[in-house]
């Protein structure tokens, strides 16, 4: 088997006992927390009649860990239980709103990756001049600021005092959603031909997804500075240069790529760290997507559905991690070499 | 990591303009928050009881940064709600570092079985994004500040497990390590008299970085309406009441999200500063 097949297959395999393991702990939490969840479930006015039905259909009155395994059958079967707010079973749910948020994380890891990257590039290229200085203020701002805080003052900034960007949704008043197809607007708008449509959608996105790209931006920005800085110190460089390189040529390309494989590894969290910005994003923006349906269950004590949605996006971190790995593993010499010796 | 003495450390971090401009921010913040009693104009605005003949009131020289929707002096709600704020990051802090630190200790020195659960559990938690698993216990519980505290913590402790794990299973090889097993050191002394006070550079960098964090996570968590509840005085919700008001009230929400950004910034360039003063990895 090849090293990249192996290392992949491997980390796949802890991937899956660590998402067994988020499922443990949340459901365990939801368990132990206090009060009868078939009573929060049905309300203060529902009859001992009622519960106890409820009790019975959703295996309460079984030892805990027998309820686990009923969990975790209903799971395999795709089914995560049925939501008290919307009265869907929270699988459908999580499939309606998860594309908005997906959506609006996917453009803002774009936009992450299209900046920080040239941005801390230029930073390490210019280090201890002046733009080394404003890139790493710019970074280290915006890495403090919260998404939400971002949200505010893009919104105040560019949909109130200067009205050039919409204020709030996914599409303009009087646009039809295109028809489902990923439940990606752009994506779907595309596919059928709708142009005008698919410009409307990314003109909504562009702020929405600055606010959530700006602090991924910044920690980007930052690491592949203090990676590129450490990968300018190794002789190779001195080599290039003793060879006449010009100066961006070396930046560009010998001294870029071998430090982006530190950089992507964190990127991997960076992104995680936006689907759980999301949440305070899509809230100042309307957004129509996961967040919105997340703080509702929540706030409703919905336990079926705050698991489902917190399980979703634990698995959406896991996979984000195993492609980083790919990834990795496709542009490190190290691992490819291996594999080139493997099959010699 | 090499251990630097504190000095040459201290001489590094004051070279440094930005490190001093964080230490500066920092010492300002902290002195608003323990001051918040004297230096309010309105310490009374605190509760919630405004002044009805100013309501909604733009910055003016009688309030710096406005007045809210009940005529509360905001300056005086963003200043207590600094308070609020350091005060919870200390408490989670608290509680939540020694444990993690314990934790690391135990899993990089002794090895084996206790390694192996313990660096599985974090990872665990570490699979699931901070904001995202607070969110969900705040989900199971009702949502008061303390409750709220508590979610917070109860997803912190995992980065302390891992940061001093990470270092102990480097300073297991050192010489001085060694020797004191030689001599026939016990397990505790050896953990927590020889490589603990090796940690302390690194723990106490990411702690200075973790106050803005969990500033930045409580505040997060009030501004989705999960935390703090009214009239308590907190950044996150302040901002989040303000959007409703935009754009003509525009200073209810901007100026506690640049309470906000102070704050973090703060404590984000002083951690930085140490970081760089002692070489510690975090």
């Amino acid at each position: 088997m090849s090293p990249v097949l192996r290392l992949l297959l491997q980390r796949l395999a802890i991937s899956v006992l660590v998402l067994i393991g988020v499922s443990i702990l949340i459901f365990f939490i939801a368990r132990i927390v206090p009060g009868d969840p078939a009573r929060i479930a049905l309300g203060p006015n529902a009859s001992q009649a009622q519960i106890d039905a409820l009790r019975e259909a959703r295996h309460l009155n079984d030892p805990i860990v027998v309820q686990y395994g009923w969990f975790i059958r209903d799971l395999l079967h795709g089914d995560l239980g049925t939501s008290l707010y919307t009265k869907r079973p929270v699988a459908q749910d999580v499939a309606t709103y998860f594309p908005a948020t997906l959506e609006l994380v996917l453009y803002a890891g774009a936009m992450m990756i299209l900046l920080g990257l040239p941005l801390g590039r230029l930073a390490a290229r210019f280090q201890r001049r002046w733009p080394d200085h404003v890139a790493r203020l710019l970074s280290v701002i915006a890495v403090c600021t919260p998404a939400f805080v971002w949200g505010v003052i893009l919104q105040l900034t560019f949909a109130y005092i200067w009205p050039i960007f919409p204020l709030e949704g996914r599409l303009s008043n009087g646009i039809d959603a295109p028809p489902l197809i990923t439940g990606f607007y752009t994506i779907d708008a595309l596919l059928n031909g709708q142009i005008s449509t698919f410009f409307n959608a990314v003109y909504h996105l562009i702020l929405p997804a600055t606010a959530l790209a700006l602090s991924g931006i910044g920690q980007t920005a930052r690491l592949t500075r203090s990676s590129m800085i450490e990968t300018y110190r190794r002789p190779f460089i001195g080599m290039s240069r003793a060879y006449g390189f010009r100066e961006d040529r070396i930046s560009r390309r010998f001294a870029f790529w071998p430090s982006l494989i530190p950089t992507l590894t964190i990127l991997g969290l960076d992104f995680a760290t936006m689907l759980a910005n999301a949440f305070l994003v899509e809230r100042v923006f309307v957004w129509p997507g996961l967040s919105r349906y997340g703080v509702e269950v929540i706030m409703r004590k919905d336990l079926d559905a705050i698991v489902g949605v917190v399980l979703v996006i634990a698995a959406m971190f896991l996979i984000t991690n195993l492609v980083v790995d790919l990834i990795v593993s496709i542009i490190n010499p190290r691992i490819r070499l291996a594999e080139r010796k493997a099959k010699a | 990591m090499s251990a630097k003495s504190s000095s040459v450390a201290w001489t590094e971090f004051r070279s440094n303009p930005i490190s001093i401009l964080g230490l500066i921010l920092v010492v300002f913040c902290i002195a608003l928050a323990l001051f918040a009693d004297v230096i309010t104009p309105y310490p009374e605005h605190v509760g919630p009881i405004g002044d009805f003949t100013a309501i909604n009131q733009a910055p003016s020289a009688a309030h710096w940064f406005g007045t809210d929707t009940i005529g509360r002096d905001l300056l005086t709600r963003i200043i207590y709600g600094f308070r609020l704020s350091l005060l919870m990051a200390v408490l989670v802090l608290s509680i939540s570092m020694p444990v993690g630190v314990i934790l690391g200790l135990l899993a990089g020195y002794l090895g084996g079985w206790v390694e192996f659960v313990l660096m599985r559990l974090t990872d665990i938690f570490l699979a699931i994004p901070p904001l995202v698993l607070a969110m969900a216990i705040m989900g199971f519980l009702p949502a008061t500040l303390t409750n709220a505290m508590l979610a917070v913590t109860v997803m912190w402790w995992p980065w302390y497990t891992r940061l001093v794990y990470n270092v102990v299973r480097s300073e297991a090889r050192e010489g001085y390590v060694l020797a004191a097993e030689v001599i026939g050191a016990s397990s505790p002394h050896v953990m927590f008299r020889e490589i603990l006070p090796n940690c302390a550079p690194a723990v106490l960098t990411k702690l200075t970085l973790d106050i803005g964090f969990v500033v930045l996570m409580v505040s997060s968590l009030s501004f989705l309406g999960l935390g703090v509840q009214p009239p308590t005085p907190d950044l996150g919700s302040m901002v989040a009441d303000g959007a409703k008001y935009m754009p003509d009230a525009w200073w209810l929400s901007i100026f506690p999200a640049l309470a906000i950004m102070v704050l973090v910034l703060g404590f984000n360039l002083l951690g930085d500063g140490l970081r760089e003063a002692f070489d510690a990895e975090v």
